[in-house]
Formats: structure tokens, sequence, C-alpha cells
């Protein structure tokens, strides 16, 4: 006799191991859980602004007085030279790429550490945390640049079609600090030095790269060992696309962007490794 | 795996390291050890096996508990269904979604409104923002809270903010729903609300996992029970008797609580109750509702009078006297004959409603209207309604004080013999 056949679909079944094959990758992951994503982001948006007397106001005013700072210090006391773009407008640039760039990396590797509640009551896809952080900072760099933008166009210059290309190197620049912040927080969960350590790597990352100066200024025979930083290439590609100033070569965009890819397989393998131990770690 | 399974486990186990080796406090020793053994090759000195050869198999649509003593290892069976954390040893398979509640309100911002945490605990519960939207006036239904909707949850009393957070997860609708001691926090309303809400689920055809310590809960929600004890599976089966066997576990003899007298009454020879204790159906004190039950009393009686009467009550946690017990007898020999005697009263059906439960006692003179002994609050011991389940509508503190037994008949005109059944116990 044949057996009715069910009305509805076969729930798959999961197997659970000691070495589960991970059968989605990250990226697997992410998409499956971008609902819990945007959340996350919504919620570090909604909570960021909350019980603030400016509220959003503070998204343009933050980096404005940053590139105010680093125009009085670096540009007015030091005298740093700007590639012939007025100094305020020049860094104010260079910080919204760098901005994005610092505050991925260190808001991503504290994110499993601040969220061990609920690493160690609820499953989900722990690579979630860290990327939560991302659209919040791509936000908060896009608003700065259409300040910029709009400062330009006030003060009588004009904006080309390079600008189009703006987006791309700050996706980028996302993209390096994610890798580098799926580390962070993975290690963060062991060994909290890292929290320690990574204000300090930080700030020195922020005077290795072309942020308060134009990376023409460094001399000559430093020129290859400063180009190993990935940053150089991304945040001048980001200038030249906003400013004009002289383009990256294109050797060195191509080593930043490789370097971009080697961070985010090696951010990936790494918290891939760790993950599955968070929960009896943290 | 039959396809009428929806979680099987075989040879589970999961150990945890106590002490680490040379333990590596600073980041470039580790980076040390990462090169020489990756990622933790090489055993550390101590471990516990929190669970250990771990087999099971549940079927799809039941509800089965998880019971056993602090340390049995009951979390780390959860966390591992749940895919917290990974076992060491052995593996699970899972047919369907996995909805865990390890704790009520995880993920809960207090800043955020009622609204906004629906979602975002929604989200980190696994379910998707159409699935939650479609399920809002439910979940805000069951939390009474529709009109704190936009207040943010710092400001809800610990009651709004424990009903919203499992209205959240009870709307999760996995097919596998795993539940760690959430009714722990809550009224006796909420609980009776939270227990319908798992019972609906797995008489809805999906799959309950609970872990309690309030046996009235698992016996009301499931009938069947995993005794874990030691990080191994002790019992497996009817529901009354793991609860029994965790009884036994738990605390040494039947006879807990026992009256003796003290050394100032027995030296003055006067008539008096020289002891007394209550033999309970289950170890360390507790009574399942609705079996025998036994009351001892050694009576001293080295001046016998004509009219010596004995009595004694049973009395609830709120003082109230629910059973009322006597032997005033004529014949009773000691009302003649010095000597030691020991009364025993046999309740072939002690029915009192769950609680806590102490014994009143008097020996007096009818006549005379001399009181020879008189106590209060001895011998405590606890009823369950373990051996009592009740289908749809747990047992809640206040239902009754005491059950009766009873036949109930049903009819309706036309119908050629009524219905009939018992009114358990």
């Amino acid at each position: 006799m044949p057996t009715p056949s069910p009305n509805y679909a076969e729930p798959p079944v999961f197997v659970i191991r000691p070495d589960s094959a991970r059968s989605l990758g990250i990226l697997g992951d992410l998409w499956a859980f971008r609902d819990l994503l945007w959340s996350l982001a919504d919620r570090d948006l909604r909570l960021r602004y909350r019980q603030t007397v400016l509220g959003v106001a503070w998204v343009v005013l933050q980096p404005l007085l940053g590139a105010l700072i680093f125009t009085f210090v670096f540009g007015v006391v030091a005298g740093l030279p700007s590639e012939g773009v007025p100094y305020f407008r020049f860094t104010f640039a260079s910080l919204a790429g760098w901005g994005l760039f610092a505050g991925i990396v260190t808001r991503a590797s504290a994110s499993l550490v601040q969220s061990s509640g609920l690493i160690a009551k609820v499953w989900f896809p722990r690579a979630v945390l860290p990327a939560s952080t991302v659209p919040a900072a791509l936000l908060d760099a896009a608003l700065a640049l259409a300040v910029l933008l709009a400062m330009t166009v006030a003060t009588g210059g004009t904006v080309g079609l390079g600008a189009l290309a703006a987006p791309l190197w700050l996706l980028a620049l996302a993209a390096l600090a994610l890798g580098l912040g799926l580390i962070g927080a993975a290690l963060m969960v062991s060994y909290r030095d890292v929290q320690h350590i990574l204000p300090v790597a930080m700030q020195l990352l922020l005077y290795a790269s072309p942020v308060a100066y134009g990376a023409s200024n460094i001399p000559d025979v430093y020129q290859r060992a400063y180009h190993l930083n990935p940053l150089v290439a991304l945040l001048e590609g980001l200038r030249h696309a906003l400013l004009g100033t002289p383009a990256p070569a294109a050797g060195d965009v191509a080593w930043a962007l490789g370097a971009t890819a080697g961070a985010l397989v090696a951010g990936t393998l790494v918290f891939r490794r760790l993950e599955r131990r968070f929960a009896d770690v943290i | 795996m039959s396809s009428s399974v929806a979680v099987e486990a075989r040879g589970l186990g999961k150990r945890y390291a106590l002490t680490r080796r040379p333990r590596a406090t600073t980041l470039p020793e580790r980076l040390g050890q990462l090169v020489r053994a990756p990622f933790g090759a090489g055993g550390a000195d101590e471990t516990l096996w929190a669970l250990r050869d771990v087999d099971f198999s549940i079927p799809a649509g039941s509800a089965v508990g998880i019971i056993g003593r602090n340390g049995a290892g009951k979390s780390t069976l959860l966390k591992i269904l749940s895919r917290i954390t990974p076992p060491t040893t052995g593996e699970v398979r899972l047919r369907g979604r996995v909805g865990a509640l390890l704790e009520v309100g995880t993920g809960f911002h207090p800043e955020l409104t009622g609204r906004e945490n629906i979602f975002l605990n929604g989200a980190i519960l696994g379910m998707r923002r159409r699935e939650i939207a479609q399920r809002f006036d439910a979940i805000v239904a069951f939390a009474e809270v529709e009109r704190f909707l936009d207040t943010p949850v710092k400001r809800y009393s610990s009651g709004m903010y424990v009903r919203l957070a499992f209205a959240v997860a009870a709307h999760l609708e996995p097919e596998i729903l795993v539940v760690d001691e959430v009714l722990a926090v809550g009224d006796a309303e909420f609980q009776r609300k939270c227990l319908g809400k798992m019972g609906e689920v797995a008489g809805g055809g999906r799959t309950v996992i609970f872990v309690s310590h309030s046996m009235p809960a698992v016996s009301a929600l499931t009938r069947r029970v995993l005794l874990l004890d030691r990080g191994g599976c002790l019992f497996d089966g009817d529901t009354a008797a793991g609860i029994a066997k965790y009884r036994a576990l738990q605390g040494g003899p039947g006879r807990t609580g026992a009256y003796e007298a003290p050394e100032s009454v027995v030296r003055r020879g006067a008539n008096h109750v020289r002891a007394a204790r209550v033999l309970t159906s289950d170890p360390a004190g507790v009574h399942r509702c609705g079996e025998p039950l036994r009351l001892e009393f050694e009576l001293d009686i080295p001046e016998p009078t004509g009219t010596l009467c004995f009595s004694c009550k049973l009395a609830d946690a709120e003082d109230r006297n629910i059973v009322h017990l006597w032997c005033f007898d004529q014949a009773a020999r000691f009302r003649r004959e010095a000597g030691r005697y020991v009364l025993r009263f046999e309740v072939p059906r002690a029915r009192m409603f769950q609680g806590e439960y102490t014994v009143r006692a008097f020996l007096s003179d009818r006549r005379t209207n001399a009181m020879f002994d008189e106590l209060h609050g001895i011998c405590p011991f606890e009823v369950t309604m373990d051996g009592v389940p009740r289908d749809d509508y747990p047992w809640t503190s206040g239902d009754c004080a005491y059950l009766e037994g009873a036949e109930w008949v049903l009819e309706r005109a036309g119908d050629a013999r009524p219905q009939r059944g018992l009114v358990s116990p």
C-alpha cells in the first residue's frame, strides 16, 4: 500500500559534529542572516544619536571638527604641504576615508566581546557582528563626502566625473578594514590584549598613511617601503577622485587591492577557525 | 534517521579544560604556541566532561523534559543542540529549524523601544524581517504591551520585559523549540501562559525540549524526561518515574524533618509526643498527590486518662488547616494502660494540593481540658502534582487546597449511553 505523501516539505536534516563541515562560507552566512545584519546596524545607528541634543548633526560635525584640528596642527602650525589643494578640504577628504577604515577596524574588533551575552546564549553566524559595523561607517563616510562636495561647489570649485570613483575607493577601504576587523575580533575573544594594542596600532597607522600629508612628500628612498601600506594607494586614490590630486601608480593600486583581498581571505579563515570556540572562551 | 525523528543524539560528549597547559597569557606567547601546535593540539592538564556518551532520540511532535541537579549537564546539552557550542564527541541530527530560548531577553537593548526590540530580537533569534512583521500583532498581544510599544524597554516593569522577551521567542515557530529555565521568572499567570504556549507548540506537531527545575511544570508539559547526572543520561522515560528518580538523587532518606521531643519534655515524665514523622511517597520529604501517606506519632503515656485525645492537622504554607485526623476512640488502649505507643495514621490517597505542608499535633484530656502536648510546624514536607498530569491547563498555585477524586458523566439527550471518565487522582 503506498504511503500518503506528506503535504508539506520535509524539513532538512542538520548534523552537529565536533568538526562540523562549514557548509556555507562567511558570505553565505551573512546573506542568510542579512536581516540580522541590518537590524544590528540599524540599532547602532539609532542608538548613536539617541539622547543627544544635536542628534544626527554629529555625523557631519565630527569630521568637520576633526578636519579643523588637523588643519590647525598640521596645516598651520607644522605647515605640511597639501598638493595644491586647500588644506582643510585636503585633510577632510583623507579623514573621511581614514575614519571609515579606523571606525570599522576598531568597532568590528570589539564587536564580539561587546556582545558576549549574545554569543553565550544565542546561535547565529558570528561574522554578522563584525560585519554589522560596516553599514553605519559607510553611511558616515558617504555623508562626509556629500559635505565635501557641497563645500567644493560652494567655494566655486568644480566636481569632475572622477568623483564617481570615490565610492569604489571607500568600498575598498571598508573591505580592507573588515578583513582586519575579523581577525581582531576573533583574537580579542581569547586575548583582550588586542583592545590595548589596537588604539596604539591605529595611531601609528594614521601617521604612516597619507592623511595629514600627501604621499609625494615621502622621500624617494622610502617610497617603496611606504607603499607597502595598502592604505597609501587607497587614500591617494580617494583624494584623486575627490580633489584631483595626483593619482596613485597602477602598480601600487594593484598591490593595495591585492592586500585588501588578502586581508579579507585571511580574516575569513582566522574567524572560521576560531568561531566555534567563541561561546566557550568568551 | 527516520523521518518521524526530530532529534537524534549519538555518543554526545563535551569536554571542558579546567586548567590549560602552560597558559598563554599574552599574544606573542600564544602565537609561539600556535606555530608549534596549531589550534589546541596537545591536551589540557585537567578536563571535565560536562556531558559524556549521551544517546537519545526524540520523535517529532513530542515534548521532552530535561531534568537533573545543578551541574548535571543540562545547559551544556542545550548549548550543543542550539549550535552555540560544538560537542567534543558524537553527533546530533536535527530535522528542521531549531529555535532556542536559553535566557529570556538576550539581545534586548534597554534604549530601544518595545517595537524596535521586537524586530531586533526576532532577527537575533533567526527570524526574517517579514516573518516578524507577520507575527508582530500576535507577539504584542501575547506580551500585553500595546500601550508601551514606543517606550524604551528600560522603562518597562520587569514583568513587561519578561513577557515581551518570551513572546518574541514563542512566536519563532521553529520545528524544534529548545527552552531553558525561563519559567523561573515571571508571575504565576505568566508561567501559566508560557506553559500553555509551549503545550500549543508541541500540540501543533513541533518538538519541544524543555529544561526546568520546576517539577510541576515538567510534569504538566511532558510525558517523557531525560534525567541527566554528572554528564550522563541516568534515565530516559516516563515523566513521573523520572521525577521520582530525580527526587531520589536530590536527597537522602524519605523521612526528613522528623520530630523528636526535646530532652526537657522527656525528662519531665508527663504524657507527651515523643516523636513524629511523615512517610511520604517519595524520598526527601516529597509526596505525590494521590499516593498513600503515613503519619507516625510515638506517644509516651505514663499517666493514662479515660478521655485522652490525640489529634493532628496538616497545615499548608499559609497556615491553613487542610487535613484533620484524630483518635478519640473510647476503646483506645492508651486511655487505660501506660506505655510507649506508636500511633499511625494511614491515609490511602492523600490529595492535598501542591505546596509545602507542616504537621500540628495535640495531646489533650477532653474532660479536664488539660493540654499535655501541643506541636506546631513539625515534620515539613512537600506535595507535588507530578503524578497528576493534567492536559491543557497546568497546575498553578491557588487552584485549590485539596483535590477530590470523582467520576464524570457526560450525557446528551438521544445518546444511548452517557460518556464516563475519572477525575484523577
